[in-house]
């Protein structure tokens, strides 16, 4: 068993140039590619016995968050397309003011004492995570002159192999802030860049509650190709 | 295709739980289960030198016989500090089975996340003194002159300090899987 190559254009370089941040971090010298080992390919098992889920952000016992209420669900998928259950997916926000509770973002918006911005949950056996959250604000970063983050949701997934750790960020349709965006115009290839977009969804909607989001992401597939000597 | 990666930018610590950075905390997956206790620590530097204060360090391992399908739950978290170290309190791994009936050299998994890091660096820790080391099929792919960059010194009793250095002189070796 081995890792399907990574298809060209689908991944950021490490050294790009318009985000500041890259430019004292990216390793000079190339990555050494190494064939998997017992080592790539396991990996940890997270379960929600020892990782507690969250799946509401907005609300909870006596509190309840500011801004506006949104649903998002989507599936989680392996590169030939087979759902992934059981996989990992944490996720984290600014509030809808754009404020990270942080004790770094010094961000002149006002924090919400009852938002964290923190969540957990597991994928079913089709693969399916679902949530509930308030929708970010867009934020400054410095990057550049009058530089603003697109609205956007961080998320870290594990699947079922080392090799599809995952961390990305969610956006928004329609957000004018997106073709302005070092972070997302980092991916080269369109089609790539467009599926980091979530869609709206009125599936997903919930009448006199939510708007829904939807949101797929397609991990590492496994390619058969057998190692000489199968551990 | 897959999902493209994005930075983890400077606010993960939003899903930091610091207590993930000890393996063999009393109420987690770990405890009880026997093996050498060892402190892995490092610190993570720039280009420039200097600190990275805003790293995301996980851990991934064997258990103590070399495997990664029994008891031991060989994953750990870490935030690097404001000097740029990350510190972890786990048992020490097992050689692990590889290809071709040989055996890799006890070893560490490392990834580094952070603002910066479009996607994350891979690396791993092995262990100075390690007679296994000389065969291992990882190390041997990488450039004598560069090995070093993996190995971890022993610092005191069961402590060993790997620095990781992101770009520049002595920069550590990343891994492409
Ligand atoms: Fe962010």
């Amino acid at each position: 068993m081995s890792y399907a190559p990574v298809a060209p254009g689908s991944q950021p370089p490490l050294d790009a140039p318009a985000y500041g941040s890259t430019h004292k971090r990216h390793p000079d010298q190339a990555p050494i590619r190494i064939a998997p080992t017992l080592t790539e390919l396991a990996a940890p098992r997270m379960t929600e016995s020892l990782y507690p889920s969250n799946a509401n952000l907005a609300k909870g016992p006596g509190w309840e968050a500011q801004g506006e209420r949104i649903i998002v669900a989507g599936r989680v998928l392996d590169e030939a397309g087979r759902p992934l259950q059981g996989a990992m997916v944490e996720v984290w926000q600014a509030n809808a003011a754009g404020r990270y509770n942080h004790e770094r973002d010094q961000h002149d918006a006002p924090l919400d004492p009852n938002f964290k911005g923190e969540g957990r949950v597991f994928t079913d056996a089709e693969g399916w995570y679902r949530y509930t959250t308030i929708r970010p604000g867009a934020y400054p970063w410095r990057n550049h002159h009058n530089a603003w983050r697109p609205v956007h949701i961080h998320y870290s997934l594990f699947g079922q192999g080392f090799a599809q750790r995952l961390i990305t960020q969610m956006y928004f349709p329609g957000d004018p802030l997106l073709p302005l965006d070092p972070i997302f115009n980092c991916v080269p290839d369109e089609a790539a860049r467009s599926r980091l977009v979530a869609s709206f969804d009125l599936d997903i909607t919930q009448p006199e509650y939510a708007l829904g989001y939807r949101f797929d992401i397609v991990l590492r597939g496994r390619q058969a190709t057998p190692m000489e000597n199968p551990a | 295709m897959s999902t493209a990666s994005q930075t983890a930018g400077p606010y993960w610590h939003l899903i930091d739980f610091p207590e993930w950075a000890d393996l063999l905390r009393g109420d987690g997956p770990n405890a009880g289960i026997a093996g050498e206790r060892i402190t892995l620590l490092g610190r993570v530097t720039d280009g420039d030198g200097a600190p990275c204060a805003d790293a995301m360090v996980e851990l991934w391992q064997a258990d103590p016989e070399g495997q990664y399908d029994g008891a031991f739950h060989g994953f750990g978290r870490c935030a690097t500090d404001a000097n740029g170290e990350f510190r972890f309190t786990t048992l020490k791994p097992g050689p692990v089975r590889a290809a071709g009936n040989v055996f890799q050299a006890p070893h560490v998994t490392l990834s580094l996340f952070a603002r910066g890091l479009l996607s994350q660096l891979v690396t791993r820790l092995y262990f100075a003194g390690e007679a296994l080391n000389e065969q291992d099929p990882v190390l041997n792919a990488v450039p004598a002159a560069r090995r070093g960059t993996l190995i971890a010194r022993p610092e005191g009793p069961g402590t060993w300090r790997l620095d990781i250095r992101l770009q520049g002189e002595g920069e550590t070796v990343f891994l492409e899987v």
